[in-house]
This record gives structure tokens, sequence and C-alpha cells, in this order.
């Protein structure tokens, strides 16, 4: 590739990445859901990446992979999940007007830079990076470079700034306790002074014919027991009521004097 | 095709990401669109980058992801943080200061 041109290989990569990064970028902001504008938006940085590539920024290319679509969307996700998921946007405009009206200005915005940028840019000749990118051995070895001598010092305060970034997250995320936890011994107190049936309750009637969930247990007076059957159930009136004759039938089985 | 194509994409791109900052009422949503900003601000730079020759751009966009990054999770700290209190992600329901 020439220093100065775009060769044509470039330029279908640059028309398919640019078009799906504008298809994703769209369809972020036309989604009604939060999750599906996470996903497109990882179109469009994935496809952000390949155009860095593109520029010769090899490295830039792979930290966008590694820190947006990688890092930064999947705390997005991760947040989208604690939020809830079904989030999704409220359609009532709090100011009258205001979708049309930002509508207008940010097509408007769109205009006015690209018209002024495609009209500036247009005599301008590229240098290209390979005479800078050879110059220290490679890509890599020329930010480098960079970083650790001319940018030095805002590269030392980017430590200081992930340092603060990383433990005002976590004050802010940091939930105290005011009460101590409860035992398993305070559950177990509170699980009895409840009023209710304090352990498993009974399994339904398991017979020979009728193995289902739907017959009820049998007390050992004979009487059935409601509450052996899922709730459910009950309260669609589902129970299956006992067959006195089948479990006649089955103590006789048992007991060696049927057939 | 001329690399100041790129330079259009990217206020392309900055303009979707404004209007979706206007547009969307959920903070996250308006969170991923001020990130499309800073995406394409990157992409402008690289673009510059290899127009004029030197790496400084690039080593500018490198300091952006970084600034990005740590800004991304500071903020959505206090979107989670905000939710806890109102049980809403909606940027205008916190109107406390209204009047």
């Amino acid at each position: 590739m020439t220093d100065t041109a775009v060769n044509t290989g470039e330029a279908v990569v640059f028309w398919i990445c640019s078009v799906l990064a504008v298809a994703g970028a769209l369809g972020m902001v036309l989604s009604r859901k939060a999750v599906h504008s996470a996903l497109w938006i990882a179109l469009t940085m994935i496809n952000l990446a390949i155009l860095y590539v593109a520029n010769s920024a090899p490295f830039l290319g792979m930290v966008q992979v590694i820190v947006y679509t990688g890092a930064v969307m999947m705390l997005f996700l991760f947040v989208l999940m604690v939020v809830g998921v079904d989030s999704s946007d409220s359609l009532i405009e709090t100011i009258k007007g205001q979708r049309l009206a930002a509508l207008i200005l940010g097509i408007g915005l769109a205009g006015l830079l690209v018209w002024g940028i495609a009209n500036g840019l247009t005599e301008t000749s590229t240098v290209g990076l390979d005479a800078a990118n050879a110059a220290d051995g490679g890509n890599v070895e020329g930010i480098a470079h960079l970083i650790f001598t001319k940018y030095l010092l805002a590269f030392e305060l980017t430590s200081a700034l992930l340092i603060t970034a990383a433990m005002g997250a976590m004050v802010l995320a940091h939930r105290e306790h005011w009460t101590s936890k409860a035992t398993q011994k305070d559950l177990s107190v509170e699980r009895f002074h409840r009023d209710e049936h304090p352990g498993n309750l009974p399994n339904p009637g398991v017979y020979a014919r009728h193995n289902a969930v739907d017959t009820p247990a049998l007390l050992p007076d004979g009487t059935p027991l409601e509450e052996s059957i899922p709730a459910p159930v009950r309260a669609r009136s589902d129970a299956r009521p006992v067959d006195h004759a089948d479990v006649r039938e089955v103590h006789e089985i048992t007991e060696g004097k049927g057939e | 095709m001329n690399p100041s194509n790129y330079v259009v994409l990217s206020a392309l791109l900055f303009s979707i990401g404004t209007i979706g900052v206007l547009v969307r009422r959920n903070a996250i949503v308006v969170f991923m669109s001020v990130e499309l900003m800073l995406n394409a601000a990157n992409l402008a730079f690289v673009a510059f980058a290899r127009m004029n020759g030197n790496l400084d751009g690039q080593v500018v966009a490198f300091f952006v992801m970084v600034v990005a990054a740590s800004e991304v999770v500071v903020g959505l700290a206090i979107i989670l943080t905000i939710f806890r209190t109102r049980r809403s992600a909606s940027i205008d329901e916190p109107n406390l200061l209204k009047y």
C-alpha cells in the first residue's frame, strides 16, 4: 500500500465496515430495549476496530476489541442485568416536542459536520503512517516510544485516574449492612414463630395405581390430607378424589390376599 | 477514495450519538450514546494521525480509551446507586433539584 492513496481493498473494507458501523449506531438509538441497544453498539465497536486496523493502527484496533467490546460492553450488560433487562424506554415525552426538536437538531448537526468536513478535507494530502511506524520498528513500538517519552506525565496520571475510578466505583456500589446478617438459628426460630407447617409438607399419595401428585396422601384413619397436594393443583381444584376401593385392593395385594 | 472519508464517518457517528443522548430516556442507553461519541472522536484522531504521518493522534486516542473506561466504571456505579434508591433507570426521575 502506498503512503498517500487508499487502495481498492481498503476502500472495500471501508464501505462494508462504515455501513455496518452506522447501522449499529442507528440500531442502538432506535431499539426500544436496552439490551438490544448494547448488542447494536457492540457491532459498531467491532467495525470501528477493523477500521482502526485499516488506518494502520493495529494496536488501537486490538485495544478497541479488548477494552470496548470486551470490558465496557460486558460491564454495560452486567448493569442491565441488575437494573432489569425488560426496562424499556417509556414513550411519554416529559418536554413537549423534545423528540422532534432533538431529531431536527441532530440531523442539522450531522449535515453541518459532514458537509464541512467533506468540503474542507478534499484538498488535503495524506502522508501515511508507514514511515512513522517503521521508525521504531513497528506500530506498538512507535506508540510505546511516544507514551514513555513525550506523554510520560499523562501516562502516569492515567494510572492515578484508573485507581481513583476503581475506588470510586467500589465506594458507590458498596452497600453497608446496618444490622447483622440472620444466622441459621435466627431463621429457624423465625420459621417456628410464623405459625405455619415448619417442615416439609407430606408427599402426595403414592399408590400402586395412582402414582400422581393430584392424589392426596391418606392419614392413618383413611381420610385424605389436602396439604399433601401441591398448592397450584389445589387452587385449580384438580385434586383427584381418593378411590377407597383402590386403596383396599392395594392393601389386600400387599397382605397377599388378592390374586 | 480519500482518507478524509474516515473523518466524515466519525462526524456521522458523533451526530447519531448526539441524537441518542437527546432522545433516549434510559440512563444506560444515554451512556452508550456518550460512548459512541467518544468512539467517533477516536476514529477522527486515528484518521488524522494517518493523514499527518505521526503517531501522536493514536496516542491521544489511546488516552481517550483509558479515560472512557474509567468514566464508564464510575458512571455505571452512579446509575446503580440511583437505581437502588429510586428503583428506576430513567433520567427523568431524579428531579429533586428542579425548583
